[in-house]
């Protein structure tokens, strides 16, 4: 049961949050091919450790951001706002201090 | 008639001996006292067979006295009906009370199940994958299901109240023994919230029973001292009788609370969730049987548990007890035991040179000592006559006795640790398993962590001390696994302790291996020539004790489990005859009257010849707002939004990204900012939240916001021939006029006293229909107003299914129905629209491939039965395939029409648009149908009607 850090609201747990699966996927135009096109449909990355993830605080602001989670450890290593830049792996954790502190 | 407790101590004991409680176990009364538990007053009585084994239906005593019990399980009824599986030796006991062996037939003292113990050797861990084969596992599989398992579901109801309770603290200490009331204390005086918890009826853990010096002084001022400290401190939380059942990430817990739970008929259970800044175990350790021939006789028992009952219960658990041992733990209890006056007669230690002081404090007290033994096996039938083993010397001993104390050393109760993530190390001088490293934010302390009061003494020469090759030691009391199980599992080259694990299911009982995994783990690594840091762990789940389902549902039961969403106008409905029904979460009208058939044709008929209301208020319904709104609604859309005028509706089709049919509805402009987009009624919230989504994570630069108001508006729906005229009535109501109102118009207005409305002409019964959409307050008086108005045009009501036998009449589709989830636009006959809008939108590009286009999709047809009769939506279109048969789609919907009089229907079927005016097998219930397929719309299929 994790507690998530909501960039506008603040801390609170699971419970009010959906998840929405990996984050920074660019959605293509109708010109790709059909290799390309179900590439962004259903290819997802699975890595074990730092994964970029959408979640969405639905029983609370109810706005989409983007989270940093440790697939081993499920340590949330960075929040962030969508279209915010994506975190490089050193500064995720130098993020999780400045967001902790 | 009362038993006499002859095996209580005249003096002695927490126990209040003034205060007598009467309790039954398998039909006979018994007495205790206040202070026992269930275990500690059938000791006292003499009772020595309590349950007959899971698989061997064996005679099992009392093993333990707390959590690790595998033996004494048993049915409770405390006023509150029969619990099964609850440890005798946890509860308390209570006037009243009535216990039950789960097992034995036809008694517990003489159960016919004994033959498959006497017959052993036929099985063996596994033995149903190998013997019950033929001709296939069902044959025997009723059997042995009946056979397995243990204790019985409650009856009745179940008059426990279930709750839930949420709280935070900064520091979480799970026992309140010596390690945990030190740390809470210490915690508390610092200034944090701390919440302490423990299982047992009353703080102090081992103190309760063993007492030792604390801060230079007793450990019972000690106690009191601490206690009495922490009670006045506001800062600290102390459950009692309540057990730390799972540990999950960041730091959540969950508490069984049963401190109330045992009040007859005002029992609570209450289930807690914590979320603790720290946590700190203090959870103690389990002391492990040592393993020989019949280890599992009643009167074998735990010697620290043997210890508790003696000092805490004043019960001695025999006339003539030998102590079994391997570690110099279990010396100190047999000593201890014997000061408080338990006749203890003989030691018997595995290790060969166990310390001289010891030797002579065991002389000192009268005990026989026997040292370097080798354990053989203990002797009797249905309790301890004797123990036999083999001296230093190598010659067979036997010594009488009626009770064996069998120390094999302490394991850490590791298993919250475990469950939060952390790692246990096997340390070689403990010999046991000891916590390593975690990620979260938890600290293990006392014997939990392998500080063990005499641990600088803590010594075991080895684990296993009888010889292997032997059926009769049992690993797992609970589940029945014997050292020969594990050997037969190895033979087998089942080495890794996860298969053996899974194989011999030892360590898989609800016991959760507390008093088997170690024992299990040792023979694996002596018979696979393995350390045991070698052999390594399995992991622990929750929860760390069964835990009631009650508990665990707390109050999300009856109406509460999935609370049903009322119309504002229900009692309206049901004055008025509505028989509800369930759709996507709401109650709703099905149809009105007593005959359910005969309603539904009246309803339905009644709007093809008149008029009738109908209550579509569920519809969702969104506001979309801003400069974007049409840009946004036109990517979302596979219909074309920009080109439609305000004051104007348009149905609409949306998509998911993969090109599947997710969601239709109409969708009005209201002013060119401003959109109002209607969802079907299990959807509304879904589509808002798909709306959000795509804006906030795709298009943030589009000016547009949403606004979900399902439940501001009340629809009453008018449809039928007259509906124009009873509307028409209203003082307030606009002009309806098909040349000023046409067809696919909104309008909104104020009706004379003052309700606000909002109007649109649209029809999913294919009749001249309107919505009427007025705020949710106003709803049971415009419904009543329409129906006066309506009566003398003859108005009706009708419910949902007749609303379905209409647009099946009419070939709309009802997404969800008639769509699947491979369903897309073109397979319902939306390839026009497709092929006519400009520009991207949502699943536009999956549309282009291939398979997606191809002629040999499932397409939307209707179908009309060739010989009458009837079918039900999901029968199957089948069509020969060699000497088989194979489906080629299904029935989506099918209706008894009566404007027709006859069963139309609607389904998917490969290439159906090219099949009409085929004839088709329907496989329905076993039965063959043959039906030919038409067109999907079966009534005014140029809609003249509801243009009218």
């Amino acid at each position: 049961m994790l507690q998530i850090p909501c960039p506008y609201c603040g801390t609170r747990d699971e419970a009010e949050f959906h998840f929405g699966g990996e984050a920074h996927i660019t959605r293509p135009g109708p010109e790709v091919s059909d290799e390309e096109w179900s590439d962004y449909l259903f290819n997802r990355e699975n890595p074990k450790g730092t994964h970029f993830e959408r979640w969405c605080h639905n029983f609370g602001c109810g706005q989409w951001f983007n989270v940093a989670r440790d697939t081993v450890t499920h340590e949330i290593d960075a929040v962030y706002r969508m279209g915010e830049r994506k975190p490089t792996p050193e500064n995720v954790l130098t993020e999780n201090k400045r967001r902790l502190a | 008639m009362s038993h006499a407790q002859t095996f209580r101590r005249p003096q002695g004991g927490r126990i209040d001996r003034s205060n007598a409680i009467n309790f039954r176990f398998n039909g006979k009364t018994y007495q205790g006292y206040a202070g026992d538990t269930l275990a500690s007053a059938l000791l006292a009585n003499g009772v020595r067979v309590v349950s007959r084994s899971f698989k061997f239906h064996r005679p099992r005593g009392i093993l333990s006295a707390g959590v690790e019990e595998p033996n004494a399980l048993l049915g409770v009824d405390v006023g509150n009906g029969m619990i099964p599986v609850v440890r005798a030796t946890l509860m308390p006991l209570i006037e009243g009370l009535n216990a039950e062996s789960q097992s034995g037939f036809p008694s517990l003292n003489f159960d016919l199940g004994r033959i498959l113990d006497l017959t052993r050797p036929l099985w063996p861990a596994g033995f149903y994958n190998k013997s019950f084969k033929w001709p296939s596992w069902h044959t025997f599989e009723w059997a042995i299901r009946r056979a397995a398992g243990l204790g019985r579901l409650p009856a009745g109801t179940d008059t426990t109240q279930y709750r839930h309770l949420n709280t935070h603290c900064d520091v979480l200490v799970v026992g309140a023994g010596p390690s945990g009331l030190k740390a809470a204390l210490d915690a508390a005086r610092r200034g944090d919230d701390v919440l302490l918890v423990e299982q047992d009826v009353e703080a102090g853990g081992s103190l309760l029973f063993d007492s030792m010096g604390i801060d230079s002084g007793p450990s019972d001022k000690w106690l009191t001292a601490t206690l009495a400290e922490l009670a006045g401190m506001d800062n600290v939380r102390i459950l009692l009788c309540a057990t730390v059942a799972g540990y999950f990430d960041h730091n959540v817990l969950t508490i069984h609370d049963r401190s109330a739970a045992h009040r007859g008929s005002n029992a609570v259970e209450t289930f807690w969730k914590v979320r603790a800044g720290n946590v700190v175990l203090a959870t103690g350790a389990i002391e492990q049987p040592l393993m020989f021939g019949n280890n599992d006789l009643p009167g074998v028992m735990l010697a620290g548990a043997m210890h508790q009952y003696a000092s805490r219960y004043g019960v001695d658990c025999g006339q003539r007890i030998v102590g079994i041992i391997n570690n110099d733990v279990g010396w100190r209890t047999m000593l201890a035991m014997a000061d408080t006056g338990s006749p203890v007669s003989a030691i018997i230690d595995v290790r060969e040179d166990p310390e001289d002081g010891l030797l002579q404090a065991a002389k000192t007290r009268n005990i026989a000592t026997h040292t370097g033994a080798t354990p053989l096996l203990a002797r009797g039938s249905s309790a301890v006559k004797a123990f036999r083993f083999a001296s230093k010397s190598g010659d067979t001993q036997e010594i009488q006795c009626d009770a064996i104390a069998m120390s094999g050393g302490l394991n850490p109760t590791a298993h919250l640790y475990s469950q939060a993530g952390g790692r246990l190390r096997y340390d070689e001088p403990l010999a046991c398993f000891v916590p390593q490293e975690c990620r979260q934010r938890v600290r293990v302390i006392g014997a939990a962590n392998g500080e063990f009061a005499a641990a600088n003494a803590y010594n075991i020469a080895k684990r296993q001390s009888a010889p292997l090759k032997s059926n009769a030691q049992w690993v797992d009391y609970l589940h029945d696994v014997t050292v020969s199980d594990i050997e037969l599992a190895v033979r087998e080259n089942y080495t890794s302790v996860e298969h053996l694990k899974r194989y011999t299911t030892t360590g898989m009982a609800v016991d959760q291996g507390k008093t088997s995994n170690l024992n299990a783990m040792t023979v694996l690594g002596q018979l696979t020539e393995r350390a045991l840091a070698e052999v390594g762990t399995t992991t622990f789940r929750p929860q760390f004790m069964p835990v009631t389902m009650g508990a665990i549902a707390g109050n999300r039961r009856g109406d509460f489990y999935a609370p049903p969403r009322l119309l504002a106008a229900h009692d309206w409905h049901r004055a008025n005859g509505a028989v509800f029904d369930d759709y996507g979460g709401w109650k709703r009208p099905a149809f009105y009257g007593k005959d359910r058939a005969a309603s539904i044709a009246a309803e339905a008929r009644k709007v093809r010849e008149s008029a009738a209301l109908f209550d579509g208020s569920p519809l969702g319904k969104i506001e979309v707002k801003g400069p974007d709104a049409a840009e946004f609604l036109n990517r979302m859309y596979v219909n074309t939004v920009p080109t439609l005028k305000p004051g104007k509706v348009r149905y609409g089709l949306m998509l998911t990204e993969n090109g599947i049919v997710m969601d239709d509805g109409v969708f009005v402009r209201l002013a060119e900012d401003h959109f109002l987009v209607n969802t079907t009624s299990g959807n509304a919230d879904r589509i808002a939240g798909w709306f959000e989504e795509w804006h906030q994570c795709e298009w943030p630069e589009l000016e547009v916001i949403f606004s979900p108001v399902t439940a501001h508006w009340s629809v009453a729906t008018v449809a039928g021939p007259n509906s124009r005229a009873i509307l028409a009535a209203l003082p307030g109501m606009i002009d309806l006029t098909t040349g000023a109102f046409p067809h696919m118009s909104f309008a909104s207005g104020e009706f004379a006293d003052g309700t606000p409305y909002r109007l649109q002409r649209v029809s999913f019964s294919g009749e001249l229909s309107y919505e009427l959409s007025v705020p949710a307050n106003r709803t049971a008086a415009t419904f009543q107003r329409i129906w006066d108005e309506g009566q003398v045009h003859g108005i009706g009501l009708f419910g949902i299914e007749a609303l379905m036998v209409l647009r099946t009449e009419k070939g709309f589709l009802h997404v969800g129905v008639d769509t699947d989830g491979t369903t897309n636009p073109f397979d319902v006959g939306f390839g026009g629209i497709v092929a006519n809008k400009k520009g991207d939108y949502v699943g536009a590009r999956s549309l282009q491939r291939a398979h997606d286009q191809s002629a040999d999709r499932r397409q939307l047809v209707g179908f009309e039965l060739v010989n009458g009769g009837s079918v039900l939506a999901g029968a199957h279109f089948v069509v020969r395939c060699g000497k088989d048969r194979r489906s080629e789609g299904f029935v989506t919907s099918a209706v008894f029409s009566p404007i027709l009089g006859k069963t139309i229907g609607l389904g998917l079927i490969e290439r159906g648009f090219d099949r009409k005016g085929e004839a088709v097998q329907i496989h329905d219930n076993n039965t063959q149908i043959t039906a030919t397929l038409v067109g999907p719309c079966f009534f005014d299929p140029d809609g003249e009607r509801m243009r009218a």
